[in-house]
């Protein structure tokens, strides 16, 4: 696995921050804009009664690959529609590469790249066309035009395909090619709306692959969204959102840190017999979660021994597994995110709603 | 799995701006390109050409080789050629229609969504596709002129030149009328509904299909109110003007549009077209300024 440090970013919005300050916008706007590609304070959206996004504080480094997890209707999408200019914030601020998102939008606009969840191509016209399409649009010049879109074709490895109608393509090529639209111009940050949703395990490896060599080629900061947990892990800082709100900011390592224990999954024929068994035995709150009868304990490998040895119950496997992405989703939200997706949409508006009858 | 390389750049605050702030050449360009896919799907689209060209092709051919067949003994003008002007027209309005269309497939299919975050006007993208439509549209009117001789219709330079800048500003009309339409529908199969419920009606009550004079009051009043009158009109008078016919039989196949008796100049029908397309095209770039 890889272990990405961050060096010299402010050390209070690197920390794990449930409440971040909201004053640290305004302090840095002036001196340090350039810093922070994208940076928020109280930004809000509501739709009517419905608050998709409530008052989020933000602060994303320049060069930074930066993660958006959440489960669907969680407000990340909204979130990034409004840093791209697509969206009016109903209440605070934003600033993407230094420009405020409602001020200057064209601004924002020209310096940030964009790949949608939904295809944004024109599967009538070939690869080539789609991008010089682009470039005539941002106004690049045209000395570079054609080099450009060479470079960023052979980087998503479409060049020799640069003549065919995308129509002809498959979905993980068209995902490809809109990622090398989005880099064209050349952005400071490049905003990444689910890149991988609906694509097969092997080309959503490769998609990654892509991303992770950005920072080689690219001086680009990465915002994206996922509701993949594995993709997360390569993100240097991810932030967790549930219902319109940011639950957990901070690397990886430092979320699953911040966990602390580990967890032991075990497969049994008598679940009921065994959660009350472990209850008694141990005093442990064990659950049924997708399955599996699992336990949260401090030093999972040295537990299981002390299962075995105390625990009068048949197993039929065990495994213990250091805190996962997926523990930090369910210790902050209460839920795995398989749970949450599988709740949809419409029960996340009730919830909503609700929230807003209590208040 | 990428190395443990420091992510920051700190040179990285400082980086140019790659990309041009607005300009008037920025604006034009966007205009170009939004114009020139337009072009590029019409040519990639073999399809579409054909089927609108069938249309005038079946108009002229068989209604008006079946209409002769009343007027064969006492008729010196071909009736092929009284209603080419109309065939000729109606494949003009179509194809304008359809380009101004795309408006609908692209936000149905995505596209559109690239060009609403691109650092550009939304007035230019909308001039785009108006003139792009234009184009297309007056491509189709070649590509109809070129079977003029087929109706009787003389293949003069002066009348081809003329016909084609009549067609042309028809055309900008049409798809001005396009976009506005456009704006609001939000599927193709819609528009494409809509479009054959608007354009059949202003064709058959233009004068596309007869002559404008001694028309019943209720239809003569229609006709001078449907703008489609004023571009069709011209056309088949440059038409007959190159026919070697007597004065009187001109008078009874293109005997122009009256306003109370006054006869109107062809300059004022085609500014009457000329105006129309600007104002629907600016109605069309205030509508799309509204719209997320």
């Amino acid at each position: 696995m890889k272990e990405k440090t961050l060096p010299a970013v402010d050390s209070a919005n690197n920390l794990i921050s449930r409440d971040p300050e909201p004053g640290e916008v305004s302090e840095t706007q002036g001196a340090s804009e350039t810093q922070w590609a994208v940076r928020t304070s109280n930004l809000s959206k509501a739709y009517g009664e419905i608050i998709a996004v409530n008052a989020i504080d933000l602060g994303v480094a320049a060069g930074e690959t930066f993660g958006f997890l959440g489960p669907n209707g969680a407000g990340k999408s909204t979130t990034i529609k409004m840093l791209c200019t697509l969206v009016r914030p109903t209440d605070g601020q934003a600033y993407v590469a230094g420009y405020n998102v409602t001020k200057n939008r064209d601004a924002v606009r020209r310096n940030i790249g964009l790949v949608f969840q939904e295809p944004t191509l024109d599967s009538y016209l070939s690869a080539e066309q789609n991008l010089k399409f682009h470039a005539d649009l941002y106004g690049m010049k045209r000395s570079i035009v054609a080099s450009r879109i060479r470079e960023v074709l052979e980087m998503v490895g479409l060049w020799e395909r640069r003549e065919s109608k995308v129509s002809t393509f498959s979905g993980g090529m068209k995902r490809r090619l809109e990622i090398a639209r989005g880099l064209l111009h050349s952005p400071k940050v490049l905003f990444l709306d689910e890149p991988t949703v609906g694509l097969d395990p092997q080309t959503r490896s490769s998609i990654w692959s892509y991303i992770n060599n950005l920072h080689e080629t690219e001086e680009i900061t990465i915002f994206m969204t996922t509701h993949y947990m594995d993709e997360a892990e390569y993100c240097d800082r991810i932030a967790i959102m549930d219902k319109g709100q940011i639950v957990a900011l901070g690397s990886p390592a430092e979320l699953k840190g911040a966990v602390g224990k580990d967890r032991i999954t075990m497969e049994v024929n008598e679940v009921q017999r065994t959660i009350e068994s472990i209850d008694k035995t141990f005093g442990i709150r064990a659950e049924l979660r997708e399955g599996v009868v699992s336990i949260n304990v401090e030093d999972g490998a040295r537990f299981v021994p002390r299962l075995f040895n105390e625990l009068d119950v048949p197993i039929r496997s065990i495994s213990v597994s250091r805190p996962s992405l997926d523990d930090v989703f369910l210790s902050y939200t209460g839920t795995t995110i398989r749970e949450a997706e599988s709740a949809g949409p419409a029960d996340f508006v009730k919830t909503m709603l609700a929230a807003q009858a209590r208040r | 799995m990428s190395s443990a390389s420091p992510v920051i750049n700190p040179a990285l605050g400082i980086a140019p701006i790659t990309v041009p702030t607005k300009s008037m050449g920025g604006s034009l360009r966007a205009v170009k390109i939004v114009m020139q896919r337009e072009l590029i799907r019409f040519r990639e689209d073999r399809i579409r050409i054909v089927t609108t060209l069938l249309q005038p092709l079946l108009y002229i051919f068989v209604t008006g080789t079946g209409l002769s067949v009343l007027t064969r003994n006492n008729s010196i003008v071909n009736l092929r050629t009284f209603i080419y002007p109309g065939a000729l027209a109606m494949s003009v309005m179509f194809t304008a229609m359809f380009s101004a269309g795309s408006i609908v497939w692209d936000r149905e299919f995505g596209f559109m969504r690239e060009m609403l975050v691109a650092p550009v006007s939304r007035t230019a993208i909308v001039i785009g596709k108006g003139l792009g439509g234009t184009v297309v549209a007056t491509f189709q009117a070649v590509i109809v002129l070129c079977v003029a001789g087929l109706a009787g219709v003389p293949y003069s330079p002066t009348l081809l030149i003329e016909i084609l800048f009549e067609a042309a500003l028809l055309a900008f009309a049409l798809t001005a009328f396009g976009i506005v339409a456009a704006v609001r529908v939000t599927t193709f199969q819609g528009f494409m509904g809509m479009t054959q419920m608007l354009i059949m009606p202003l064709f058959f009550t233009s004068g596309a299909m007869f002559p404008l004079s001694k028309l019943p009051t209720w239809l003569a009043i229609i006709t001078r109110i449907n703008p489609l009158t004023y571009a069709i009109d011209p056309i088949r008078r440059a038409v007959f003007a190159h026919l070697l016919i007597p004065a009187s039989v001109r008078e009874i196949y293109a005997p122009g549009v009256t306003w109370d008796g006054w006869r109107v100049p062809t300059i004022v029908e085609l500014v009457i077209i000329a105006a129309m397309g600007v104002v629907l095209l600016g109605i069309g770039i205030l509508q799309f300024q509204k719209v997320e």
